[in-house]
């Protein structure tokens, strides 16, 4: 196909150069030694889509995107944030040909406009819940402890094993999707507190250096983005069970949820040949974990 | 109006228009700019009006609830109220407090550049001005996400600022950025008081004091009070640096020490997490309806005050 069109070929090379110079920059983790070394089991299509929606799930679309890049040369991969609900009102418009979720679009959008998306899970991302390292001796909190102090009955950190020092809820947006699944897996679906003091932040980034500042602070975040902060917080135990990519593959950490990326109808063309890239063993094998989310596995 | 041109013998000189002329194209280029932004104001205003009273009209939530203290929009949970009073509570209370410390500073400042300061210490201050003026939002507010949220908490927290993240921290990064604003419309009204009133004032033997007092500040008055809700519009509406240390809990403001939450905050929140057409996402467009109908207030009150003066200056 792009024989044909050895202008517009050079200049997709070009920019597939540019992006993957700019990821070699940017992360030492990105497996661009392997895309290129099984170049001949990717389904290589030339064009140019774009992914948007969760941010939670960006980091490891970005990172698939500039390896299928680098590795087929016609192939223009944009992926943009913008939250998932922003995804699905744009996948379903037609701005963008794939939709990033954390959850399902059932749960954010009427009955008619769900039936026309095709979903596609990609992987499963963990959530840890996290505090200011000023709460010394809290290693774990069980279900029932999480949802006391997350429903405003606990609220000095003494009641779970820790020093006297009230506990600082960090909130994320009532529409966010990390709020929705933490209620639905720990809280029982029962609503958060929102005392005096609660706190509401709008990404993992903000809530990162909030619950580092602020003392008595907790909340949750990506496990993705608490690997690499780790130093500045105090990563907290489920029921007794470690935060790892190992237990959310094996399904004994329970945070966690499954990634979605949605497109209109059937995929076709590039889209199909990105999404089946997705689901290969080099992205559920070897990208996946490096960015500290578990394969998609059974469903 | 034009008075023709005449030939040595007086008569007058005829000669065709140029086409040029006769098209006359800086008139034309001037409209077209001006019809352009007259339509984009139009077109911006309706399309929010629409969106924002979608709520209303196409999800038939009811004008009460609007007007409630509860916000729960989550579909998910039990009681989904959409009232907006928190947001709009939040917004006059950040703002209006923005004001009582922005303006008395503001308008010292604006006195001493227009009257007080020798010439070497003008030379300093208007660049200075100008600087400020120059800083992005988001300096400021990681400036208080980073300097005045930690001091709040680690040496105040015996007045209340048990986190930090509140009502006086979300005031105080404002009236920092509301200072330029008001400073340099008090400065304009202060320069624009004829000489002759200040000269008849020293005459009649007035110290400087009495004279910036008597004089002044009164032949004044109308500028600077524009300056202050010209500042206050830009406190209205700015999102960024407050949401940052304000703690964004959607709840009415009872304390200067406590988080609260403003309309710009929440729909900076909430925007990409919620789908459009869904009522959740018919409440943020609301919330930007009552933003641009507390902006429009302002502009009201500026014309009113001062029908000579321009918004935009």
């Amino acid at each position: 196909m792009t024989t044909t069109f050895p202008r517009r070929a050079v200049g997709a090379a070009a920019a597939a150069l540019l992006a993957v110079a700019a990821c070699s920059g940017g992360t030492t983790s990105a497996p661009g030694g392997s895309a290129a070394a099984t170049t001949g089991a990717i389904g290589c299509v030339a064009g140019s889509i774009t992914a948007s929606g969760s941010t939670a799930l960006q980091p490891l679309v970005d990172a698939a995107g500039k390896a299928y890049q680098q590795a087929c040369s016609g192939a223009t991969i944009v992926v943009q944030g913008g939250g998932s609900g922003t995804g699905l009102t744009q996948v379903l418009q037609g701005a963008v040909q794939i939709g990033d979720s954390d959850v399902t679009a059932g749960s954010k959008l009427a009955t008619p406009d769900v039936n026309s998306l095709v979903d596609h899970i990609v992987a499963r991302q963990g959530w840890i819940m996290v505090t200011n390292t000023d709460v010394t001796g809290v290693v774990n909190l069980t279900t029932q402890q999480a949802t006391d102090i997350w429903t405003g009955k606990t609220t000095n950190w003494k009641d779970v094993g820790g020093p006297d020092m009230p506990i600082v809820l960090i909130l994320r947006p009532s529409s966010s999707g990390t709020r929705a699944t933490f209620r639905q897996i720990v809280l029982g679906g029962q609503a958060e507190a929102n005392t005096g003091t609660t706190l509401t932040e709008d990404s993992n980034g903000a809530v990162t250096t909030s619950v580092q500042q602020t003392p008595g602070a907790t909340s949750v975040i990506g496990f993705a983005y608490y690997v690499p902060n780790k130093s500045g917080l105090n990563g907290l135990q489920l029921d007794g069970v470690d935060a790892t990519v190992d237990n959310m593959t094996n399904a004994t950490y329970k945070l966690q949820a499954f990634g979605h990326m949605y497109s209109k109808g059937d995929a076709t063309g590039l889209t199909q040949a990105f999404l089946d890239y997705m689901l290969s063993p080099e992205v559920q094998t070897t990208l996946i974990p490096s960015l500290y989310y578990a394969p998609a596995g059974s469903q | 109006m034009t008075t023709p041109s005449l030939a040595i013998d007086g008569t007058p000189i005829r000669r065709s228009l140029t086409l040029g002329e006769r098209i006359d194209l800086p008139l034309r280029v001037t409209l077209a700019a001006a019809g352009l932004v007259v339509l984009l104001v139009g077109l911006l205003l309706a399309f929010i009006a629409w969106n924002g009273l979608q709520l209303f009209a196409g999800s038939g939530v009811p004008l009460g609830q609007v007007l409630s203290v509860t916000w729960q929009p989550d579909p998910s949970l039990p009681g989904v109220s959409y009232g907006l009073l928190p947001f709009v509570a939040g917004t006059l209370a950040v703002m209006a407090l923005a004001a009582i410390i922005s303006t008395p500073l503001s308008v010292g400042l604006a006195l001493f550049m227009a009257e007080v300061a020798p010439r070497w210490a003008r030379s300093i201050t208007q660049p200075a001005m100008e600087v400020f003026v120059g800083i992005p939002s988001v300096v400021y507010g990681w400036l208080g996400l980073t300097i005045l949220v930690p001091f709040l908490r680690a040496n105040l927290s015996g007045l209340g600022f048990s986190v930090g993240f509140s009502w006086f921290a979300g005031a105080l990064v404002l009236s920092m950025m509301i200072l330029p604003t008001i400073t340099s419309v008090a400065l304009d009204a202060f320069r624009t008081v004829p000489a002759e009133l200040r000269s008849a004032s020293l005459a009649l033997g007035t110290t400087r004091w009495q004279t910036i007092r008597h004089v002044l500040v009164p032949a004044s008055l109308a500028g600077v009070v524009t300056g202050v809700v010209l500042g206050m519009m830009r406190a209205a509406g700015e999102a960024l640096a407050v949401q940052m240390v304000i703690g964004n809990t959607p709840v009415i403001p009872t304390s200067l020490t406590r988080p609260m939450t403003t309309l710009t905050s929440e729909i900076t929140l909430d925007m990409g997490n919620t789908v459009a057409g869904e009522p959740w996402n018919q409440a943020l467009w609301t919330m930007g309806l009552v933003l641009l109908l507390i902006s429009f207030t302002f502009v009201v009150i500026v014309r009113r005050l001062s029908p000579r003066a321009s918004v935009m200056r």
